[in-house]
């Protein structure tokens, strides 16, 4: 679950100022805490293999065309050559199908020999059975791995909203949600790239989300000792009744489509220290724009 | 995958030539393609090369190519010089004046490997199949429109 590039802090501990001795099941999970980060990968650039996408390009594509019938538009506004940060809106829980798709899109326009990163959840990195999506690229989301990316020249995909947005209600569909934060913004001021929005729509009608769950997540101590500040409830295939959405699941086939918006220059448009909060309006402004045009294309949910 | 698809065209083949030697006229016809730019100096000829892209499902897939053949009014032949890996070629035959018989090949290889690799490769022969086919009937419709104006503009000329 690709993440904002500014949300990797170790996790801050309760506001509470007289801290209290923790629960058995506190304790529980803070040990589960533990046991991912011992596995979270050190972050190497440079475990990403230009062949192994080559070799695994063909199926991700065929996933992408035939189950969600990916359709991604204006590819050709991202810049030829160089660093560029990728910004998109999130969707479709933990399976994330519109990164799968537009990373086809992106490594068939620009070959797999193009550098191209996305940010992701540690619990993702970390996770059993996944340590593909290193080589295809996928690094924790940090600022500095986010940092080094660019600094490399390659291009980076970040998902401001990350796990808050990802498991947003189904009926917030059209909403662009990045719950105020504006690392990103301060990512692309601070190395003078390109910001690149990406709009997706469609993700997140691959299941029923019902609710993010946060009351849940902060009862049993997760946001403190996982950086989970969700513990989504969903209805999918086969589970019925999903919470977590840690298992794997039949996403359903809804189609995806993707706008790549024109580059934004962060630093001529609103000067070398603007207001985060002016910029952080206008760029999710535009994306919310284009969102609800391509909301309104769709006529039917899944169909599109 | 080896693709092919023809058509007859009422017209010359000087004037289907004219067509799918221009960048600007060939992405008029080519169906789903969405670059075919030349890299160098416009103009063509045996070792000119393009930049190309042409949308197969959802993703857009191309690469560099590079003329191979070039036979003015009868074969035009490319093959990959980066990206996808692939080979085409445009076969022009006017077996009765004002009347050329045009043929597409296409053939290439989708590079993934396993199982996944190959059924991707009979999913896009699918895809670039059409795409061939709809080319071969768009180029007949343009050449032959342009044909139909030119022989308009010559009477009005002769005419006036």
């Amino acid at each position: 679950m690709p993440d904002d590039a500014d949300s990797s802090a170790a996790p801050a501990g309760p506001d509470d100022l007289a801290p209290r001795p923790l629960t058995a099941f506190e304790r529980l999970v803070a040990q589960l805490g533990r046991v991912f980060a011992g596995r979270i990968p050190e972050a190497d650039l440079d475990e990403r293999d230009p062949d192994y996408i080559r070799d695994l390009l063909p199926t991700l594509w065929l996933i992408s065309s035939l189950w969600f019938r990916g359709e991604v538009r204006g590819l050709e506004h991202i810049p030829a050559e160089g660093p560029v940060l990728l910004v998109g809106n999130h969707s479709g829980g933990n399976l994330t199908p519109d990164t799968g798709v537009f990373t086809v899109a992106f490594s068939s326009y620009f070959g797999v020999e193009r550098r191209f990163h996305q940010l992701a959840h540690n619990l993702v990195l970390s996770a059993p059975g996944l340590g593909f999506l290193r080589r295809m690229g996928t690094v924790a989301a940090s600022h500095e791995n986010a940092r080094r990316a660019l600094e490399g020249g390659a291009a980076v995909l970040v998902y401001p909203g990350g796990d808050y947005e990802v498991h947003r209600p189904s009926w917030e569909t059209d909403r662009i949600d990045f719950d105020r934060r504006t690392g990103f913004l301060r990512l692309a001021l601070s190395l003078g790239v390109p910001l690149v929005p990406v709009v997706s729509v469609g993700g997140q009608e691959t299941s029923v989300f019902l609710s993010r769950g946060e009351g849940l997540s902060r009862a049993l101590g997760l946001d403190r000792f996982l950086r989970l500040k969700v513990l989504p409830v969903s209805i999918s295939i086969p589970w019925v009744i999903n919470v977590g959405d840690v298992l794997p699941r039949v996403p359903l086939p809804a189609k995806i489509t993707i706008e790549v918006l024109e580059p934004l220059d962060l630093e001529a448009q609103f000067g070398p220290d603007p207001d985060l909060d002016v910029v952080y309006d206008h760029v999710v402004g535009l994306m919310q724009a284009t969102l609800d045009r391509l909301q309104a294309e769709r006529r039917l949910p899944l169909l599109g | 995958m080896r693709i092919r698809e023809s058509i007859d065209v009422g017209a010359p083949a000087a004037a289907v030539w004219d067509v799918i030697t221009d960048p600007v006229q060939l992405l008029y016809v080519l169906h789903n393609s969405t670059l075919w730019e030349p890299v160098d100096e416009p103009g063509g000829g045996i070792g000119a090369r393009y930049r190309t892209r042409m949308r197969v499902g959802s993703a857009e897939v191309g690469g560099l190519v590079e003329i191979v053949e070039w036979d003015p009014g009868r074969d035009l032949a490319w093959t990959s010089v980066t990206g996808v890996d692939q080979r085409g070629r445009w076969r022009l035959r006017e077996r009765v004046p004002g009347r050329t018989h045009v043929e597409l090949r296409f053939a290439g290889g989708v590079a993934g490997a396993g199982l996944g690799g190959w059924l991707a490769e009979q999913v896009a022969a699918r895809f670039i199949g059409d795409n061939t086919r709809r080319s071969v009937v768009l180029l007949k419709q343009y050449v032959e429109l342009t044909e139909r104006r030119r022989a308009a503009e010559a009477r009005r000329a002769r005419a006036s």
